[in-house]
Parts: C-alpha cells; sequence; structure tokens
C-alpha cells in the first residue's frame, strides 16, 4: 500500500504546535516508516507536486498571505486538521480583535518608550513588500472548510501522535479525556 | 540591467519573512533586506490585562523559547511585588527559574544545531533539497539522530517539571515559583528518566561534548566555509554576570566594539532605556535596536551565543570553560565576528546548559518550601534575560488596579535585525554577483547565512529544517525573468 502523504503549516501561531508534535520525541522514527512527508517547513518540498492525505495546520489568519496559504492547502489536501487554540478559534493573537489595528501599530512603533524618541518621522511599517494585516484574526474554519479539531494550547504530543496515526490507518482514534485535556 | 530578486515567503515561527536583493546594471547587489511580514499587536493587547497574567500571556510569542518569554515577564512582575530585580526571591524560587531556563537553553540550542544545522554539515550545503533535512538524518544517520531527539527530550523534560508543561507552562509566577521539585524527580533526571540511562544528568554532558567535537571536525576540513563565510565585524551585546561571568538568567548589560573595547560597560538592567534605542523602518515589522550612544549608523550590534561569549570573561562550568578558552584562543581573544562560529558557541552554551543543570540538580535548595517573595507593590516592572537566541528585554507599567498600561518588548531576535541583514547581504553578494540564473544552491546560501543566527522568526522553521523560500529574479521593468520555488 502507498503511504499517505502529510504536509503541515504555520499561519498566525507561534510554533508551539508544531513543537508539541516534535514533543513525541522516539515515535518520530515510527512516523517516518509509516508515513510521506510532503510539503512542510520540516523539509524542501518545493510545491503541491502531488496531493497530500493528510495536512497539520497550526494558527489563525491575520493577514492575506495567511488566507492564500490555507486555500492552497484546502486545494490540495484530503484532510485538513486544525491543531491548537490558533487555528481552532484565532487563540491569543485573537485578542487583538476588540481593539482597531491602527492601535496596535501606534503602540508599537509610536509610543513604545525604546522607540519613541527614536522614530522623529513617525514611520509606521507599510511597505509594498509587507502583506496586508486583516481587520481581525481568524480561526481558520471560517476561511475553509476543516475536518478535525485538534484542542490544546498547545495540544498534548499523545493527542497529535492518537489522532494522526489514527487517520493514517483508518482507524478509529482512542483520545481519553486525559489526553484531550489542557492546562 | 537593474534587477530586483525577491526571496518570498520566509515561513517563520512568527509568520512569513521574505528577503529582496537589488542588483544595479552592472550585476552589482546593491542592497539586501530581510522583511519581516508578520505584526501581532501583543503591546497593545496585553494592556488592560491584570499584571500576573503577563507571565503566561507573552510567551505564546514563540512556542520554540516560550520558557524566555515567560521568565522575563515573571522577573518583571517581580519587581511589581517588590520582590527585588533579580536578587530579591528565595533560593529555591531562583533555583527553580534558573534550571526551567537551562533545560530550555538546551533543548533549543540541541534542536537548531541537530534538526536545521547538521543536515548543511551532514550533507552539504548544496546536497540533495530531498536528503538535506532532519528526516534525511533520522534515514542516514539514525543514531546521531536518536541522540539528538533524547537531548531534546530531556531538556523538554526539565521545562516540564519546573513549569508543569512542557510547551507554555505556569511555574514563574510573580515574586517566585509554584511547585518546587521532587525528590523523585530530581533523581529520575540524575539517573535516567524513566530508568533510561541514556535519559541522565551525566549523558547530556557528554553527548554535548561529542557534538562540539563533530563540529570542530568538520571545522578542520572546512575551514574556509565556517570562517569566510558572511562573516563581517561588529559590536556585541549580551547581559554578564557582574564579575563577568556567563550568566544567562541575570546580569547586567555589557557590550565590546570590535576591537573588544569596552562600549556599554556592565549597566543595571533596569536603565535598559540608557542604552538602546530602536529605530522604525518601513519595509520591515522587526525594529532596529541600536546603542544609544553610538547612535542608529554605528550602534547596531549582535546578540546570542557568540555575541555571549565574546562579551563575557569566563565560563562558570569546567568543561565549557575549557572549551571556551579553546574557542577564544582562535581569535586570539579578539571578538569572533565569523557568523558560522554561532554555531561553535552554541555548542559551548548547550555543554555548559548540561552542566549547570546537573549542578542545579544536586543542591538541595530545589527542595525547600518558601517558594514566594512579597514586597511593597509598585507600578514599573523591567526584566531581562538571555534567551536562546540573545538579549530579552520586558518592560512593563501597572495600575493602582492591577492591570497592565505599558508593555515593551525587545525580542531577542529583533536584536539581530542589522546583522541578519547584513548577512544576508553577505552571501548576496558572494553567490549572485554577476549571475542571471538562480540555483537552489544559491538560494541555500542566503538561508544558511540567516539560520546561523537562528532567528526566533524562523526558529521553528529551523528548527524543522528548511526555511521555504521564493526567488523571483526581475528586469528593470518589471518583467519576471526566472523564478524559483522551494518549501512554502
Amino acid at each position: 500500500m502507498k503511504k499517505p502523504i502529510i504536509a503541515t503549516a504555520s499561519l498566525a501561531g507561534c510554533f508551539g504546535c508544531h513543537m508539541s508534535f516534535l514533543d513525541i520525541d522516539e515515535r518520530i522514527l515510527d512516523l517516518v516508516e509509516l508515513v510521506h512527508w510532503g510539503k512542510s517547513p520540516i523539509n524542501d518540498i518545493k510545491t503541491f507536486e502531488q496531493d497530500c492525505d493528510i495536512a497539520l495546520i497550526e494558527g489563525g489568519c491575520c493577514n492575506d498571505e495567511h488566507i492564500h496559504t490555507l486555500r492552497d492547502f484546502r486545494k490540495h489536501c484530503r484532510i485538513l486538521v486544525a491543531v491548537g487554540e490558533c487555528a481552532i478559534m484565532g487563540g491569543l493573537p485573537a485578542m487583538r480583535n476588540n481593539i482597531p489595528i491602527q492601535e496596535c501599530l501606534e503602540e508599537a512603533y509610536l509610543n513604545s518608550p525604546s522607540t519613541a524618541q527614536a522614530n522623529p518621522e513617525q514611520i509606521l511599517p507599510n511597505d509594498a513588500e509587507l502583506p496586508a494585516l486583516l481587520d481581525k484574526v481568524y480561526p481558520c474554519h471560517e476561511i475553509v472548510k476543516m475536518d478535525y479539531f485538534l484542542p490544546g494550547c498547545p495540544p498534548r504530543a499523545d493527542l497529535i501522535y492518537g489522532a494522526l496515526t489514527a487517520l493514517v490507518t483508518g482507524q478509529e482514534a482512542k483520545l481519553p479525556y486525559e489526553v484531550i485535556k489542557f492546562d | 540591467m537593474a534587477q530586483k530578486i525577491t526571496i518570498e515567503p520566509v515561513t517563520r515561527v512568527e509568520g512569513h519573512g521574505k528577503v529582496t536583493i537589488h542588483l544595479d546594471d552592472n550585476q552589482q547587489v546593491t542592497e539586501s533586506r530581510l522583511h519581516i511580514v508578520e505584526f501581532r499587536g501583543f503591546e497593545r493587547f496585553v494592556c488592560g490585562r491584570p499584571f500576573w497574567e503577563a507571565p503566561v500571556l507573552v510567551q505564546r510569542l514563540c512556542g520554540i523559547c516560550p520558557v524566555s518569554h515567560h521568565l522575563a515577564a515573571a522577573k518583571a512582575m517581580d519587581m511589581i511585588v517588590g520582590a527585588g530585580a533579580g536578587n530579591g526571591l528565595t533560593p529555591v524560587a531562583e533555583k527553580m527559574r534558573r534550571l526551567m531556563h537551562y533545560g530550555q537553553i538546551f533543548q533549543s540550542h540541541v534542536l537548531h544545531f541537530f534538526h536545521l544545522a547538521s543536515p548543511d554539515l551532514l550533507f552539504g550545503m548544496d546536497a540533495d533539497p530531498e536528503k538535506r533535512n532532519v528526516i534525511g538524518v533520522i534515514m542516514e544517520h539514525t543514531e546521531l539522530a536518536k541522540q539528538a531527539v533524547l537531548m531534546r527530550k530531556y531538556g523538554q523534560e526539565i521545562i516540564a517539571a519546573t513549569a508543569g508543561k512542557k510547551i507554555h507552562g505556569t511555574g514563574a509566577i510573580p515574586g517566585g515559583i509554584n511547585k518546587n521539585l521532587s525528590l523523585e524527580a530530581r533523581d529520575a533526571f540524575l539517573n535516567g528518566i524513566n530508568s533510561n540511562p541514556d535519559l541522565s544528568a551525566d549523558k547530556m554532558i557528554e553527548w554535548s561534548e561529542a557534538a562540539i567535537a563533530l563540529l570542530l571536525d568538520y571545522h578542520s576540513s572546512h575551514t574556509e566555509f565556517l570562517d569566510g563565510f558572511a562573516a563581517f565585524p561588529s559590536n556585541h551585546l549580551s547581559l554578564v554576570r557582574p564579575d563577568g561571568a556567563l550568566d544567562l538568567y541575570h546580569g547586567v548589560l555589557r557590550a565590546v566594539d570590535p576591537e573588544g573595547k569596552r562600549i556599554v560597560n556592565d549597566v543595571d538592567s533596569r536603565d535598559y532605556l540608557d542604552v538602546v534605542a530602536e529605530e522604525v523602518r518601513s519595509w520591515s515589522y522587526m525594529k532596529f535596536p541600536y546603542i544609544k550612544e553610538l547612535g542608529p549608523k554605528d550602534g547596531w550590534y549582535r546578540v546570542g551565543p557568540l555575541a555571549r561569549l565574546n562579551v563575557c570573561d569566563f565560563i562558570p562550568s569546567p568543561k565549557a570553560q575549557a572549551a571556551f578558552e579553546q574557542f577564544r584562543a582562535y581569535t586570539k581573544g579578539k571578538p569572533n565576528h565569523m557568523s558560522m562560529h554561532y554555531h561553535w558557541a552554541r555548542l559551548i552554551e548547550t555543554l555548559h546548559a548540561a552542566e549547570m543543570m546537573k549542578e542545579l540538580l544536586l543542591d538541595p535548595d530545589l527542595q525547600n518550601t518558601d517558594l514566594v517573595t512579597k514586597g511593597e507593590r509598585c507600578g514599573e516592572g523591567i526584566g531581562l534575560l538571555e534567551a536562546p537566541r540573545g538579549t530579552l528585554f520586558h518592560h512593563y507599567q501597572v495600575n493602582k488596579q492591577d492591570l497592565i498600561t505599558m508593555c515593551n518588548l525587545i525580542v531577542s531576535t529583533t536584536n539581530n535585525n542589522e546583522p541578519m541583514n547584513r548577512a544576508v547581504n553577505a552571501a548576496a553578494v558572494a553567490q549572485m554577483t554577476g549571475k542571471a540564473e538562480i540555483t537552489e544552491p544559491m538560494m541555500n546560501a542566503v538561508e544558511v547565512a540567516i539560520r546561523a543566527y537562528d532567528p526566533c522568526l524562523s526558529c521553528a522553521t529551523h528548527a524543522m529544517g528548511q526555511m521555504p523560500l521564493e526567488v523571483t529574479l526581475y528586469d528593470a521593468a518589471g518583467a519576471v525573468l526566472d523564478q524559483q520555488r522551494k518549501g512554502m
């Protein structure tokens, strides 16, 4: 049987979910046997040269690039898994959703005590090279259809491993409360 | 024909970055920029939250080194609750935090060296990209990969035992810590987690020494590359213990110029605003810090392992001290400006962290029960520490209702903004001058230059292997001449 192809992406997250994935420790050696790694920051696979079976998505969407990336993943992946609170509901970055984005920018670049006097021209980053910030941070399922959701900040390594191996082997996932619970 | 080369996106821990390289009519590189393209607004949305939430909120900046933000915020909150500035905690509280911190330095440095840097060294910078990643290491160097996995696991388990969780823990609280270390946990770390002798304190020291030997062996056959690639002189800044020792948890601010002359002389960390300021440029969300007295043009500096070993006088643990002496002798006691030597410095710190973990585990203070200090409440807190990637600054003001009213963060990688831009430029000049076609090794060379700094904006991608890049070569009229993609 052909090995399933796995892809991963980090959008507006902190990469803690990818780190938690790495916390499967020695089991990564088993996983290398079980799956084929597709497009991911873990390797140099350039594009979706072939479609993937399962993609793990960390982070919500805070700029237009994230939306573009997420739609690209939906197009090329059979199963999309929202991994962690940011992908599921925007997470901590969504704390900015009640605040006008201009205020966030001014706080960081004009009012900061180490910047206030060092920025006499009141420059805010706005170059054409920078992607457009969205009005708020969006969870993944508001942009595309998501198939599964793994809660946690980050989800436990056992949860990520259990869910992934269940999807790979086509078995029902055994995920008791202790594995799903976090904090 | 004038050209602009765009490398995008560079996926980072905090989103994406990209590189633009401008070439003039004679195919000479005129300017290179590393753009940090994501903005999350922590400084603003933390305002209005109760101060005791800060250590758990702000660590969500980064899942690679959350302990750094957790502890820097906790140190600032120590001042808020009147527990002093780095000197007012009980012995158990300070030592638990130090153990947590050295556990994190250890796991982060291991992750960076083995998962990120080693594929370039083991397979070569221009090796087949299909192989040149951590999976390739697992397939072809299984024993080394297993070692890396176990070393990282050890550091993560230390963090879990001190912070409560491997990622985004809760151990440090304003004025102290919320638990001590049990004797069972201590014995497990000393003798081997789950009775596995490969997960013991001594094994971590042994494997750290082996990693330094591996790098020095590589250096002996690739001297020109490691010494010459993306090297340039700079100032160096870090915290040091007042007696000049390397200390990653607390110290005074010191900086040296390219010749090693002291230009910031052991300033109290609470006076950081007298030392540094940050410039804003329109093309990046990452600011450009500089030493105030020297101004933005001359005052930029490096931070992180290389800077720390250039700034400190000695390392207070015997094996790392011996390695440090060899490191300093290589540049005859003068500051080391070779970007690729960040890897060497990082591994010496890895060994130091392993030695410190063992020393702390043997300290009976870790079983004390006086966990928290309280004093006179005040309205301002400043916490600095040396994170894996360099000096980290946290500064807060808190009102009478216990709510945060101001938050200023200078994260480690931000300090290296100008140096990373220069490293990108150096790599671009060396690789792309006079070239009309972009090759994969050329792009990887730019990655290698950035990667030496282990920037947190990409440390995740780092941790995992390659940074995704897209390079587009435009002519002066904006027409696409050539396009190459890799990664995302």
